[in-house]
């Protein structure tokens, strides 16, 4: 057997009584960079995190170097040269790179900070890495490629072995991916064995050596990566085989239901479309496009400076989501956990708030009527979740987007906009979203879908209107709609 | 692992009246009298004022804001019913003028907050300074008495043996938790203070229900500035001053979050 440096041995880990992780008995081998996917809540960061000692186990042991790893032990971890990458930053934005790079392990002299040393051992660092930074600036004036590459100079300053990186890729647009992968791959070369946890299949197919798959908290096996496919990796994550993952396009032509003219403002320039009832209308573009600001202007999240809006041929005054929502339109926005949820509330109220005065009367809520209805959704949609109860923070990200669609859905909306609405969603649940839209459509409701995924975008949409520096650039329809038109129109 | 998990989200819930509850035990251990009804309805009576505040104070706070200037509500509400009072008006009257004051005031603060953008600590900082200037000013720094007897009663007077403070404040806890638990509005409230983006893109009139908070809380605030008035006979332009730490430390005590969008009003009252 060749060289192991981490070896897990029937590691189990139960959050109240529910078994996270169950019996998992893995061996990473020294220098090999090892791949885990599995669905959302199939215990991938459970797994992480008992390894980087940030949460105990209920049982079962792991060992570094042949040492027994101390439980629930952030310290020793980092000791023994254990460093983890989490997908959310854990960057101080309002310090310079190279403050963040040394948190907690200044260079001291005579008792004082010795920031030129500092300064140049990170930048020493960036460069290796492939990176020129400024390490003066400030974290928040960077692009989020950047905090990454802080965050992994943060993690390398000190003797490190073993890098676990969790969903790495997520924020990062495809260059910066390159660049990520070239900062692995010199990582690698340097003796240092990677773990690379990630939702996107394809990054997973060429990173790495080794891949694990992970579903309900069981090992279900270990792959080596030249001897697989995507397919067949994504049969054993959701124990199922997904031939067509996405649903037929039906379509018959019916009326107009909402019509832009000039939709401008400071980042969207003269945007006019329609949208036909049971139609579903993919935006197409680069991040940054205007997409999502056209939407909110649409929604009335934000102000437009000219602009007409008719729903069902009738001219509407939208200056505030109020407005829109009174019109039939709902948004599931972009930023989940900023602006689709209040996290630390309940399955219930989040839900109950769009309709909240549908169900009010003489100011009092209707509580036994909301909560039947509410549940009648959540049961459609499959929310796993203890009771209605049940705070969103807790929910993984493809129940908590359930959550967020629950709401729109008890409104009854009669237009509804989707902006990335499967981002950081694992295959099952995105086929199941897909499945709804779709069923949705079918019902005669308008669906206007934003998505940098590009197969996701020709997949769903029944046409696809694309957008380029907040012009709208063109239009393609049936037979037009391929990956080339769209990056044509959206790098004009 | 999963009763300590129990135990501590109990001890994180319910700390405020454990602590209720041994403070009680103790006290009554240490002196004879503690338990009597006479010594518990005057405890009651003492922190009555205060407690009636900080009702108020638990809707701002709820939406993620604050208001500093109650203490200055109390003075002004003081000074002016008493002004009238003195110079011939009906005592429901000059109430009711002194009420409207007070409502002007929470507009002001929910406008200056809300539709400027100012932080809500300087706004109502700013207006606890000019309502205690206008408390100088009406009064000329003397203290203002002599109302009539039928006034005295809510302060002073008695339904049964309970004073009617103590009534005016727990029919106040009541309603707010009526209010908080089974309205609309008290769940739109605690929605805002745990993220005013979602809610607004939910189509929730954020403006409408913080202008509800802050009128809300000047007005409850008034409330106890009459009966303090009446308590204590004699309109103080001193009086209240200070008033907002007490309330807002009981609030926090009785696990309302600072934040906003945390806490129940059950908790708020052990917390006094």
């Amino acid at each position: 057997m060749s060289d192991i440096i981490l070896s897990m041995r029937n590691v189990t880990k139960k959050y109240y009584g529910i078994k996270a992780i169950d019996s998992i008995s893995l061996d990473i081998v020294r220098g090999e960079i090892h791949g885990i996917v599995g669905e959302n809540g199939a215990g991938k960061s459970t797994l992480i995190k008992t390894v980087s000692g940030a949460i105990s186990l209920t049982d079962g042991e792991i060992y570094f170097e042949n040492e027994l790893l101390k439980p629930e032990s952030p310290v020793d971890a980092i000791k023994k040269g254990i460093s983890v990458v989490y997908q959310e930053f854990n960057l101080l934005p309002n310090m310079a790179v190279y403050e963040n790079v040394f948190f907690g392990m200044e260079i001291k002299k005579n008792g004082f900070l010795d920031r030129p040393a500092m300064r140049e051992k990170s930048k020493l660092i960036l460069e290796e890495l492939g990176f020129d930074i400024d390490v003066n600036s400030k974290v928040k004036n960077l692009s989020p490629a950047y905090w990454q590459a802080t965050e992994i100079a943060k993690s390398i300053n000190h003797e490190v072995k073993l890098i676990i990186m969790d969903e790495p890729s997520a924020p990062l647009t495809e260059k910066e991916v390159d660049q990520l992968f070239n900062v692995v791959r010199k990582l690698n070369d340097n003796g240092i064995t990677v773990i690379y946890i990630s939702h996107k299949l394809n990054e997973i197919m060429e990173l790495t050596d080794r891949i694990s798959i992970l579903r309900d908290g069981n090992l279900i096996k270990t792959v080596e990566t030249k001897n697989t496919t995507e397919q067949e990796l994504i049969k054993n994550m959701v124990g199922r085989e997904i031939n067509e993952i996405y649903p037929d396009k039906e379509y018959s032509d019916q009326e107009v239901i909402l019509r832009c003219e000039g939709l401008t403002s400071d980042k969207v320039h003269n945007v006019s479309f329609e949208v036909r009832k049971g139609e579903i209308v993919g935006f197409g573009g680069l991040v940054g496009a205007g997409r999502t600001e056209t939407m909110r202007l649409l929604f009335g999240a934000d102000n437009k400076t000219s602009g007409k809006i008719f729903v069902e041929n009738q001219e509407v005054n939208i200056k505030c989501p109020v407005e829109a929502i009174k019109n039939g339109i709902g948004l599931i926005p972009e930023d989940r956990k900023n602006q689709g949820l209040i996290l630390n509330k309940s399955i219930y109220l989040n839900s109950l708030l769009p309709s909240l005065y549908d169900y009010t009367k003489y100011m009092f809520i209707d509580f036994k009527k909301s909560r039947e209805d509410i549940k009648e959704y959540t049961d459609i949609l499959k929310l796993k979740a203890l009771n209605l109860e049940q705070i969103c923070l807790n929910l993984s990200g493809g129940n908590q987007q359930k959550v967020v669609i629950t709401k729109w859905l008890l409104k009854n909306c009669k237009i509804l906009i989707l902006d990335e609405p499967t981002r950081g969603i694992d295959v099952g649940t995105k086929q199941e979203i897909y499945q709804l839209i779709k069923d949705l459509a079918l019902e005669g409701k308008a669906i206007i879908i934003i998505s940098s995924e590009m197969p996701e975008l020709i997949g769903l949409s029944h046409r696809i209107l694309v957008m380029h520096e907040g012009n709208l650039t063109g239009e393609l329809k049936g037979e037009q709609i391929t990956q080339e038109a769209i990056m044509t129109l959206a790098a004009l | 692992m999963l009763k300590n998990l129990k135990l501590k989200s109990f001890f994180e819930k319910y700390a405020i009246y454990l602590v209720l509850i041994i403070e009680i035990v103790l006290f009554s251990i240490l002196s004879p009298y503690f338990l009597s009804v006479d010594n518990l309805i005057n405890i009651l009576r003492q922190v009555s004022i205060v407690g009636i505040m900080a009702v108020g104070m638990t809707f701002v706070i709820l939406t993620g804001g604050i208001d500093l200037s109650i203490g200055g509500v109390v003075a002004c509400v003081g000074v002016i019913c008493a002004k009238l009072m003195v110079n011939g008006v009906h005592p429901i009257f000059a109430i009711l003028v002194s009420l409207i004051f007070a409502a002007l005031v929470g507009l002001i603060n929910a406008v200056f907050s809300h539709e400027f953008k100012l932080i809500p600590m300087i706004v109502t900082l700013a207006t606890l300074q000019i309502l205690k200037g206008i408390s100088y000013i009406i009064t000329g720094a003397i203290p203002v008495f002599g109302f009539t007897e039928e006034f005295k009663v809510i302060g002073q007077g008695y339904l049964g043996p309970i004073p009617i403070p103590i009534i005016i404040m727990l029919v106040l806890y009541v309603i707010a938790y009526i209010i908080l638990t089974y309205t609309s509005f008290g769940q739109s409230i605690y929605a805002i203070g745990g993220n005013e983006e979602a809610v607004r893109l939910t189509g929730i009139n954020i403006r409408k229900q913080k202008y509800l908070a802050y009128i809300l809380c000047s007005l409850i605030t008034a409330v106890a500035g009459i009966v303090l008035l009446s308590r204590v006979n004699t309109a103080q332009p001193s009086a209240g001053i200070g008033y907002e730490m007490d309330v807002i430390t009981g609030a926090v005590l009785g696990g309302i979050s600072m934040s906003g969008g945390e806490g129940k009003i059950t908790g708020v009252f052990a917390g006094f």
